[in-house]
């Protein structure tokens, strides 16, 4: 069992609701703009706490509001990938991607795989749309997570960039097996990556 | 050329100013943060009262302190119960000196502390930052420039006090006789328009340095937090 979740999540107004079961692999979140799809991720990350409901990754217990239990983001070991990339300004690319680096993660492997070698000296702001998300995935891969939160991790790259970077994702899926969950808008984004697709 | 007497004004506002401007230093940046981040009942009005000494006449304030660590204060008894006091005192004048940089402080940190996009320390919490490092390695860099622009304007109001000084520690020559303090008190003597001139200019010079000082470290902490 991959994601177990079960939550209720209020916006303001409006009540979120979200329930899945889903096995091995990569389970894709797809919906109309504004269904709530970030905001599921985001409670999985830990950064949004739910108004009711149950959070379990791979087994463990993330969130329960009846037990109160709710593990904060920093111990959730969630690599998320942020809509925006989300780099921190004031440090360069090798520091951002060093900075939630963990025991003995492939660093090579990751810089190599993401194609970001050569950015490793670059300030974050001197980056392409396309640079900054690889980075990003890169960050988020290299804090060694025991799962994967993506949200939108394709959009703003061009055809090219946006292969490898699928085809990165598929080799977390199918190599490290670790298990992910991608919010897309893209169809055949969604087929692809997806083992199982949830609509929400 | 200062004359050694003024010199020892000189270096009095600055002891009173420093200290002043360092005491203070931790409680306005305890209340930019609860101000920017926090979220409680009477927010408003903490805010209000941080924000008093810019707005009351200075001699109220001054006058304010002067009940709180009076004889008859609760400040004045516990530290009358430590052996000591404030009174007629330099470190009673840079107490008056810091109420009165307080609000000044407090808005720069608060504006800076707000100005961080709190999606990145979202981001480095999902990274396995505590609160703690994410604070020190995003918050605290990032907010850095107006912090520091806040201290500079918090010290340079302090050297600057008057009302609320003279009110509160009197003017004590040597002991609380300032910078504005000493140029009042010359201004009072008849001939001593040199004194009061070499005192201004010292004053301007002052300022002059510490707003040069404070356009420098905001650039210099502009590039500087690229390397930590």
């Amino acid at each position: 069992m991959s994601f177990d979740v079960d939550v209720a999540i209020r916006r303001g107004e409006r009540l979120i609701e979200a329930a899945f079961r889903t096995g091995e692999g990569a389970t894709v979140l797809v919906g109309r703009s504004g269904a709530g799809k970030t905001s599921v991720l985001m409670a999985l990350a830990g950064l949004l706490r739910p108004e009711r409901g149950v959070v379990r990754v791979g087994g463990r217990t993330l969130f329960d509001a009846d037990a109160a239990i709710d593990v904060p983001a920093e111990r959730r070991r969630a690599g998320v990938v942020f809509q925006e990339p989300r780099l921190f300004p004031h440090r360069r690319v090798a520091a951002n991607l060093r900075y939630g680096l963990r025991g003995s993660t492939a660093w090579d492997a990751t810089v190599a795989m993401l194609d970001i070698g050569h950015l490793l000296d670059r300030w974050p702001r001197t980056l392409s749309g396309g640079e900054a998300r690889r980075v990003a995935i890169g960050r988020a891969l290299l804090s060694a997570p025991e799962f994967l939160l993506l949200d939108e991790p394709l959009s703003s790259l061009d055809p090219d960039r946006r292969e490898e970077v699928l085809r990165a994702i598929e080799r977390v899926r199918d190599v490290v097996r670790l298990p992910i969950l991608m919010v897309t808008h893209d169809v055949e984004e969604a087929t692809r990556i997806g083992t199982r697709i949830v609509r929400l | 050329m200062l004359t050694a007497a003024e010199w020892a004004v000189v270096r009095l506002s600055l002891l009173v100013g420093g200290t002043a401007c360092l005491a203070t230093l931790p409680v306005a940046f305890a209340l930019a943060w609860l101000l920017a981040r926090g979220r409680f009942p009477g927010k408003v009005l903490l805010d209000g009262i941080v924000h008093l000494p810019l707005v009351v006449p200075p001699v109220v304030t001054g006058w304010m302190l002067l009940l709180f660590f009076g004889n008859g204060g609760a400040g004045g008894q516990a530290l009358a119960a430590l052996g000591g006091s404030v009174l007629f005192r330099w470190t009673g004048a840079a107490i008056a000196a810091g109420v009165m940089a307080l609000p000044l402080m407090v808005r720069a940190m608060r504006l800076s502390i707000e100005a961080v996009d709190r999606r990145l320390e979202q981001a480095a919490r999902t990274l396995g930052a505590g609160r703690w490092r994410t604070f020190a390695t995003i918050t605290l860099p990032l907010s850095l420039p107006g912090m520091l622009a806040g201290v500079v304007l918090g010290f340079a109001r302090s050297i600057g006090e008057f009302g609320a000084t003279i009110t509160f520690v009197s003017n004590v020559p040597g002991e609380t006789e300032t910078l504005p303090l000493a140029i009042y008190a010359a201004l009072q003597q008849p001939g001593a328009e040199a004194t009061v001139a070499r005192l201004a200019g010292a004053s301007v010079a002052l300022s002059l340095a510490a707003l040069v000082a404070s356009e420098w470290l905001v650039r210099r902490a502009g590039r500087g937090i690229h390397v930590l």
